[in-house]
C-alpha cells in the first residue's frame, strides 16, 4: 500500500483521481439504492395552495432549527407526538423538513392539536399562551400579505417534480390567497401538517 | 544575480484571506453570542425579523464555517501549498478573484440569509444564485491549488496538500449534489429530491462537510503548521498514508447517522453506525501522530503561544471524534438525537478543534508575514484562558442540557404515559443555557483579543516578501532574503 502511495504522491493527476475514487464509494452504495427505489406507499395530500404558502414561511423563518417534523418509532415519543413517521408523509417535501434539534416540540402531527385561534396568539405572542416559552414572536406575519405570484411559480415547479397541480388549481391558487395575511397561511400549514399519517392518539 | 531568479512567494494574498478570516470570527461568535442570550432572553430579537432565532442562527453558521473557516482554509492553503511545492502561486490574479468573490459572495449570503432568503437545508441554506458562484470561485480555487502543485520543484507531495486537496475535490462534489434544484424564481428553488431521499442527500452532504471542510481541511492545516511551528518533522509517515485514505474512503459512509430512527430505509442507519465506529480509528491516528509529534518538544510549550493553540486543538478533536462515533451507536443516539448534546458535540468540534488550531496558526502567521514579533504574547497567553474555559463551560453546559432533555424526554410513567410535559423538560434546561451564554462569551472575548493583537501586530507592517529556496533539494524551511514590499511578481513563466 505504501508503494501504491509512493506512486500517487509524486502524479498529482493520481491524487486526484485517487480521492475522487475512494471518498465517492460509500455515497454511491448509500445514495443510488434509496434514489432508484420503487416510491413508499402513500395517501400523502398535496399542499392546498394556502399551506404550500404557509410552508415557504416556515422555511423563511427557519421554524425547522428548533422544531422536528419527525416522529421516532419510540414509545415515548408516539405517546407524546402521535404516530411514528413513515417515507410516505414526505413525498411532497421539498426541501424536507425533519430538523436536527428539538428547542420547541415535534410538529409532525400538530394539524388538528390546536385551534387556529391558539395559534394566531401563540405565534404573535408565545408567552401570552406559554409563560416560559423561549420560542420568538412573529407578529409580522399578521401584518404581512401572501404573495400569489410565487406561490404559483413554487405550484408549477412542484408539478414538474410531480406534484399533480391541475391548470385550472395553479391559476385559481393566487385569487384564494388574495388578501391572506402570512399569519393566515402558517396557521394553514400547521392545521395541514400530520395529513396522511395516523391522528393523534 | 541569484536573487533576480529567486522565486517569490505571493503572501499578499493569505494577509488578506487571514484578515477576513478574522473579521468573520468576529462576526460569526457575536451571531453566535446573540442567538445564545436569544435562548435565555427571547425579547433580545426586540422582534426584528432579520433578528429573530432561526435567521440569526443560520447567518451564525454561514459566517463562521464558510466566512471563518473558509477564509481561513483557502488563505492557509496559499501560504502552504507555495512553501510545500517551493513555487509561487499559479494564477495569482484569479487567486484574487477568488479572494474577492467569496467575500462579496459571503457578504451577500448574509444580506439574504438575513432576510429569510434561504433554501431551507443546514449548511446549505444559500440559494441558487449564490450556489453557483460558489462553485465558480471554488474550481478557480482548485486551479490555483493544483496548478501550484503541477508546477511543484519537490517530487513528493507534502501530505498537508492531500488533505487540502481532498476539502476542494469532496465539498465540490457534495456541494453540485446537493444543491441540484429547480429554480422557481431567483430567490427560491426546489430541490430535486422529496422527503427521505432529500434527506439522506442532505446527511450525505451535510456529514462530509464536517468531515471535509471542518476535518480534513483542518487536518490541512494542522499537517503543515504544526510540524513548522515546532521545528520538526511529523511523527510517522506511514501513519499518515493510512490515515488519510482511511479518512477519505470511511467518511462518506456515515452521513445517515444523522437520521437514526427517523423515516429511512434500516439498512442505511446500521450501516453508517458501524462506518461511523471506524471512523474513530483514523481519526484517533491522526491525533496520536500529532501527539507524538510534539512529545519531547513539550517546553516549547510555555513560550510559544501560537503552538499552545495548536497544540490544545488536539486533545478537543480526539474528543470530538471520539464523541461522534459514540453519538453514532443507535441506542446512544435515542437519547442524543433532538437534544443540546448534538450542539455540545458540535462546538467540542468547532471551538475546542477548528477554532483552536486556526488561532493558532493566525498568531504563527501574522509575526511571520509582518516581520515582528507577535504584539503582547500576554494578550495571547489570555486569549488562551479564556478561550479554554469559555469552550469547556459551552460544552459541560450542552452536555448537562442534553442527556437531561434526552432522558426526560423519553421518561415513562407506571402508566406508561410520558412523566413530563416538554415545557417542563423546557424551563429545566434554562440554567445551562445561561451557562453556555457565559462560556460562549467568554470564548468571543478572548477571539476579540485576538483580534486586537493581530492587529496591532500587522499594522503599518508592510508584507515580507519570502522566496522560494535556491535548490528544490533545500530543506522546506523558506529562506528569508532581503524584505520587500508588496512586489507582487508575476509568477515565473
Ligand atoms: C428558538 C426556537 C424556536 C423557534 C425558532 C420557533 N419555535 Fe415554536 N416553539 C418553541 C418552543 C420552546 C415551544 C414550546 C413552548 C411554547 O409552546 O411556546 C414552541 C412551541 C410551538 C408550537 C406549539 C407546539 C405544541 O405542541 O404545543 C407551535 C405550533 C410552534 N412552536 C410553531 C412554530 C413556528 C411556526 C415557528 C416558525 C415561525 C416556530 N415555532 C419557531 C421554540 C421555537
Ligand atoms: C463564541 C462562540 C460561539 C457561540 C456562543 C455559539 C453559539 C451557538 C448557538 C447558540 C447555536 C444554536 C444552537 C441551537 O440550535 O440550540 C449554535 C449552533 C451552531 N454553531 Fe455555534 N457558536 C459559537 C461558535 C461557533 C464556531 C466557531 C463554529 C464553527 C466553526 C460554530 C458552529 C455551529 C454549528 C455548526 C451550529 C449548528 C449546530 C446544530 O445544528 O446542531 N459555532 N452556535
Ligand atoms: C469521527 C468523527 C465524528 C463522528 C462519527 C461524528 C458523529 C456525529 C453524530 C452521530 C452526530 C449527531 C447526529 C444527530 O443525532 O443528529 C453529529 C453531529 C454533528 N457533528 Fe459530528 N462526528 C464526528 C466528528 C465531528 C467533528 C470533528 C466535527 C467538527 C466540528 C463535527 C461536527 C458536527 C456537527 C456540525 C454536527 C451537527 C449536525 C446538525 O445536526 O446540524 N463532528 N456528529
Amino acid at each position: 500500500m505504501i508503494g501504491l502511495h509512493k506512486l500517487v504522491e509524486r502524479r498529482a493527476g493520481l491524487l486526484i483521481f485517487g480521492i475522487l475514487l475512494v471518498s465517492s464509494i460509500g455515497g454511491l452504495v448509500q445514495i443510488l439504492p434509496v434514489l432508484f427505489a420503487p416510491p413508499p406507499q402513500s395517501s400523502a395530500e398535496r399542499y392546498p395552495p394556502l399551506a404550500l404558502a404557509g410552508r415557504a414561511l416556515y422555511i423563511r423563518e427557519s421554524c425547522a432549527l428548533c422544531h422536528s417534523q419527525q416522529i421516532r418509532p419510540l414509545l415515548a415519543e408516539v405517546r407524546r407526538y402521535g404516530a411514528a413517521s413513515r417515507p410516505g408523509e414526505f413525498i411532497y417535501d421539498r426541501p424536507f423538513l425533519w430538523g436536527s434539534k428539538r428547542t420547541g416540540p415535534d410538529l409532525q402531527r400538530i394539524g388538528g392539536k390546536y385551534s387556529d385561534a391558539w395559534h394566531r396568539l401563540h405565534l404573535t405572542r408565545p408567552r401570552a399562551v406559554v409563560p416560559s416559552s423561549i420560542m420568538p414572536a412573529y407578529p409580522w406575519l399578521a401584518e404581512r400579505r401572501v404573495d400569489g405570484i410565487a406561490l404559483q411559480a413554487r405550484m408549477r415547479g412542484m408539478r414538474r417534480l410531480g406534484a399533480e397541480y391541475t391548470d385550472q388549481e395553479i391559476a385559481e391558487a393566487a385569487n384564494a390567497v388574495a388578501g391572506k395575511s402570512e399569519l393566515d397561511a402558517m396557521v394553514a400549514y400547521l392545521q395541514f401538517l400530520g395529513r396522511g399519517g395516523a391522528p393523534r392518539q | 544575480m541569484a536573487r533576480a531568479r529567486a522565486i517569490p512567494y505571493h503572501d499578499q494574498i493569505v494577509a488578506v484571506f487571514i484578515a477576513a478570516s478574522i473579521g468573520w470570527a468576529l462576526f460569526g461568535m457575536l451571531a453566535g453570542v446573540w442567538a445564545a442570550a436569544e435562548l435565555v432572553f427571547p425579547a433580545l430579537n426586540f422582534d426584528l425579523p432579520w433578528l429573530t432565532f432561526g435567521r440569526l442562527r443560520t447567518v451564525h453558521t454561514n459566517a463562521v464555517i464558510f466566512g471563518f473557516g473558509g477564509s481561513a482554509l483557502i488563505g492557509t492553503a496559499f501560504y502552504s501549498v507555495q512553501r510545500t511545492c517551493h513555487q509561487s502561486l499559479f494564477a495569482p490574479g484569479l487567486a484574487w478573484v477568488v479572494f474577492v468573490g467569496w467575500q462579496i459572495g459571503m457578504c451577500l449570503s448574509m444580506l439574504l440569509l438575513f432576510a429569510g432568503i434561504n433554501a431551507g437545508k443546514e449548511y446549505a441554506e444559500m440559494e441558487w444564485p449564490l450556489d453557483i458562484a460558489v462553485a465558480v470561485l471554488w474550481l478557480s480555487f482548485a486551479l490555483c491549488f493544483f496548478g501550484t502543485i503541477g508546477r511543484r520543484r519537490i517530487a513528493p507531495i507534502y501530505i498537508s496538500n492531500w488533505f487540502y486537496g481532498a476539502l476542494i475535490i469532496v465539498v465540490a462534489m457534495l456541494h453540485v449534489v446537493n444543491n441540484l434544484a429547480l429554480p422557481v424564481s431567483w430567490r427560491e428553488s426546489l430541490p430535486l429530491y422529496a422527503g427521505s431521499v432529500d434527506a439522506v442527500v442532505q446527511w450525505w452532504y451535510g456529514h462530509n462537510a464536517v468531515g471535509f471542510f471542518l476535518t480534513g481541511g483542518f487536518l490541512g492545516m494542522l499537517y503543515y503548521f504544526l510540524p513548522k511551528q515546532l521545528g520538526r518533522p511529523i511523527w510517522s509517515y506511514r501513519l499518515s498514508v493510512i490515515a488519510f485514505w482511511a479518512f477519505v474512503y470511511t467518511y462518506i459512509w456515515a452521513g445517515p447517522h444523522h437520521l437514526h430512527f427517523n423515516a429511512i430505509p434500516d439498512w442505511l442507519q446500521t450501516l453508517a453506525m458501524v462506518m461511523s465506529l471506524l471512523l474513530w480509528l483514523p481519526s484517533w491516528a491522526t491525533m496520536v501522530n500529532g501527539v507524538m509529534t510534539i512529545s519531547g518538544a513539550w517546553h516549547k510549550l510555555r513560550e510559544d503561544p501560537a503552538l499552545k493553540f495548536i497544540v490544545i486543538a488536539l486533545p478537543f478533536y480526539g474528543l470530538a471524534t471520539f464523541e461522534g462515533p459514540m453519538l453514532a451507536i443507535k441506542s446512544v443516539n435515542v437519547v442524543s438525537h433532538f437534544t443540546d448534546w448534538t450542539v455540545g458535540h458540535v462546538h467540542s468540534g468547532a471551538l475546542g478543534w477548528n477554532a483552536f488550531v486556526t488561532f493558532g496558526t493566525l498568531y504563527f502567521l501574522a509575526p511571520k508575514l509582518a516581520g515582528r514579533p507577535l504584539f503582547s504574547a500576554r494578550a495571547a497567553n489570555i486569549h488562551f484562558a479564556l478561550g479554554v474555559t469559555g469552550v469547556l463551560l459551552y460544552i459541560m453546559a450542552m452536555w448537562g442540557a442534553g442527556i437531561m432533555q434526552g432522558l426526560l424526554w423519553l421518561n415513562l410513567d407506571e402508566a406508561g404515559e410520558v412523566r413530563y410535559s416538554f415545557v417542563e423538560i423546557m424551563e429545566a434546561v434554562a440554567p445551562y443555557y445561561v451557562a453556555r451564554l457565559i462560556g460562549g462569551a467568554l470564548f468571543f472575548a478572548g477571539t476579540a483579543l485576538m483580534a486586537w493583537n493581530l492587529y496591532m501586530t500587522m499594522r503599518g507592517a508592510r508584507i515580507v516578501q519570502w522566496y522560494a529556496p535556491a535548490h528544490a533539494e533545500a530543506s522546506a524551511a523558506a529562506r528569508k532574503t532581503k524584505p520587500r514590499t508588496r512586489a507582487r511578481k508575476p509568477a515565473a513563466a
